[in-house]
């Protein structure tokens, strides 16, 4: 450790990082807002962003909104009692739950959500064998209850693992202390486990939120490109219309909302913190 | 402290540099040669035979529509050397100035192609000084008469209810609003925001009706059953109907889209030999006769036309059709004020209820 106690030698160690953040996270950014803030001619402008406000954008703006929020609540239903079952069972090696979530993971993202896309089409696999059965059919592609199983199946994991983390580090003595004290079991969670495993289940909020506002791939394979997204909006201003400013513009709504869930986040993890 | 610190990043961004401007030095010496077309839309074994032919390594690139294709050549004019659009398109990139005028001496295969269809490329590239028309054809109801029992020959049977859900539109903006406008008979180059507006309120009504905006994927999803109806290009039709003999092509009785997608060299292309060799190679009425057998897109090369050993195809009205037998219109590139008319309507469709 005596190598980083010279301030020169940290400043030399970390400017590939800080090299790495200026060119692929600083300079981008500076870039969307530069575009955001300007029209084609160059000219200051704010038109680009206060087109969030035209009834095609805000609604596909509030549409995002509603399905991630959705989303992220069913993630959390979903992975909050499966975290307290992975914490309870005290696995002296917990390494490979962490490889059974990360597993899927190992193929692509993209593939991941085509294969649903071909489970859950009208004459998909799942149909298939319902239609064998003789039991109905059901008729879930290219509707936004497609798009909310796709964004819980792809960011699921994101959820699990901050919650399991934080309930696996509450030390077993607080627990058995509160019983001690009288608590029933419904008081030691409400007082002790949900308190205590809160900076996980926000940062696990966050890893989902954000990921399901922002997607586009998702909404396209699995919405038959019919719900339009912000993602999708944005998406198609680069790729298809060429418009990089307006693209820019919304994309920095977008961040505005990002900025805002992760102010909510550090307020509330401090008010856990007290 | 501080200035050793930028030092070190100025050394970085300037070893950036160098990389990068090696790169680009090594790359224009080599043999190559930047291919931008349509997702499959040639025999990939016809590639080989050209970099064996001539030794050219060919780095190849598909995309899905023209409006992508613009997008990126317009980020990057130097991405790529020869590329493949369609009619309206090549109309903007010429006005655009970001073509380059060929050189028809270094492309002798050109006579192979049919006179009419440099004719028909007039509209587009009034001086034949561009374009090398590539795959011809139109646009059309794919059907699927296992499960369509009403006679297909009008745009209308797409806004029938009773097809709830089993209808595939294009997800392309020219394609999608060219349907709703020639069913309302309008021009499909109309820039009158009126008939824009009847058009976009004719889709917005169809919506819940409509399965998905689709592009390459109609193909597979009628050959899979998918869906009873699709809209589609002529060329998918000889392929859908070998797959799945259900499956029935029809051009509209109140017309429809008649498009050329042609060859075309950029402005800033650095491999201008190459590419030159590589639309020659496309010409050739073997080669071309190769890529219709595997494409199943028309093709304007007359040569290769006669090639074709199949009697049934050779006649098939779908791969050659008669255009004389219903109405027919070129989309025509609009300018930006136009662009903006027609994508606005078509956000106006994709953000709609569902």
């Amino acid at each position: 450790m005596k190598l980083f106690k010279s301030r020169k030698t940290s400043a030399l160690m970390s400017s590939p990082y800080i090299a790495w953040a200026t060119i692929f996270i600083i300079i981008p950014l500076c870039m969307v807002i530069y575009y955001g803030i300007t029209d084609s001619n160059g000219q200051l402008t704010f038109d680009n962003i206060t087109t969030i406000a035209k009834p095609g954008y805000l609604k596909a703006l509030i549409r995002s909104v509603e399905l991630a929020l959705i989303s992220t609540l069913v993630c959390f239903i979903l992975a909050y009692p499966l975290g307290m079952i992975l914490a309870g069972m005290k696995l002296k090696n917990n390494s490979y739950i962490v490889t059974l979530f990360i597993l899927p993971m190992w193929m692509n993202f993209l593939l991941r959500t085509l294969t649903w896309m071909t489970l859950l089409e009208g004459k998909g696999v799942i149909n298939t064998i319902l239609d064998f059965f003789h039991l109905p059919t059901m008729k879930i592609i290219n509707t936004p209850g497609a798009i909310v199983l796709g964004m819980v199946y792809n960011f699921l994991p994101f959820m699990i693992l901050p919650i399991y983390n934080s309930l696996n580090s509450i030390d077993e003595n607080v627990i058995n202390a509160a019983k001690d004290l009288g608590a029933d079991n419904l008081q030691t969670f409400l007082r002790i486990t949900l308190p205590l495993s809160l900076p996980g289940i926000l940062s696990g909020i966050t890893m989902v939120f954000i990921p399901a506002l922002t997607t586009f791939a998702i909404s396209t394979m699995l919405g038959g490109s019919k719900i339009l997204l912000i993602g999708n909006i944005i998406e198609q201003e680069f790729t298809q219309l060429y418009d990089w400013n307006l693209g820019s513009g919304l994309s920095i709504v977008l961040m505005l909302f990002i900025l805002l869930n992760m102010i909510i986040e550090s307020v509330s993890s401090k008010k856990g913190d007290r | 402290m501080k200035n050793h610190f930028i030092s070190k990043l100025l050394l970085t961004f300037t070893a950036l540099g160098i990389l990068t401007g090696c790169g680009n030095s090594n790359d224009s010496a080599s043999n190559k040669l930047y291919v931008y077309n349509w997702g499959e839309y040639i025999d990939e074994e016809v590639i080989e035979q050209f970099e064996e032919e001539t030794g050219i390594d060919v780095i190849y690139d598909m995309f899905e529509t023209n409006e992508i294709m613009y997008a990126k050549l317009a980020q990057d004019p130097s991405a790529y050397d020869v590329i493949c659009p369609s009619d309206y398109m090549i109309q903007k990139l010429i006005e655009n100035d970001m073509l380059k005028e060929l050189n028809f001496a270094n492309i002798p295969n050109s006579v192979n192609i049919g006179e009419q269809y440099f004719e028909q490329s007039r509209d587009f590239d009034p001086e034949n000084k561009y374009s090398v028309p590539y795959c011809w054809g139109t646009v059309g109801i794919l059907y699927n008469k296992t499960m369509v029992d009403d006679v297909v020959d009008s745009w209308d049977i797409l806004w029938n209810p009773k097809y709830n859900g089993q209808i595939l539109m294009q997800d392309s903006v020219r394609d999608a609003l060219m349907v709703s406008l020639i069913r309302n008979g309008y021009s499909l180059n109309t820039t009158n925001p009126d008939e824009i507006a009847v058009a976009t309120k004719d889709l917005i009504d169809q919506k819940p009706l409509v399965q998905a905006y689709v592009v390459d994927q109609v193909r597979d999803k009628m050959i899979g059953e998918e869906a009873a109806l699709g809209v589609i290009f002529s060329g998918e039709a000889i392929y859908t109907a070998r797959e799945n003999p259900d499956l029935v092509y029809v051009v509209p009785k109140e017309g429809t889209n008649v498009w050329i997608d042609s060859w075309v060299i950029t402005k800033e292309s650095k491999h201008t030999e190459n590419a030159e060799k590589w639309i020659d190679f496309m010409c050739r009425p073997d080669i071309a006769l190769k890529n219709f057998e595997y494409i199943t897109y028309s093709t304007p090369n007359v040569a290769a036309q006669e090639l074709i050993e199949d009697e049934e195809i050779k006649n098939s009205k779908v791969a050659f059709p008669d255009l004389s037998a219903f109405p027919t219109e070129s989309y025509k590139y609009l300018g930006e004020s136009g662009d903006r008319l027609y994508n606005d309507a078509w956000m106006e469709v994709k953000s709609a209820d569902y």
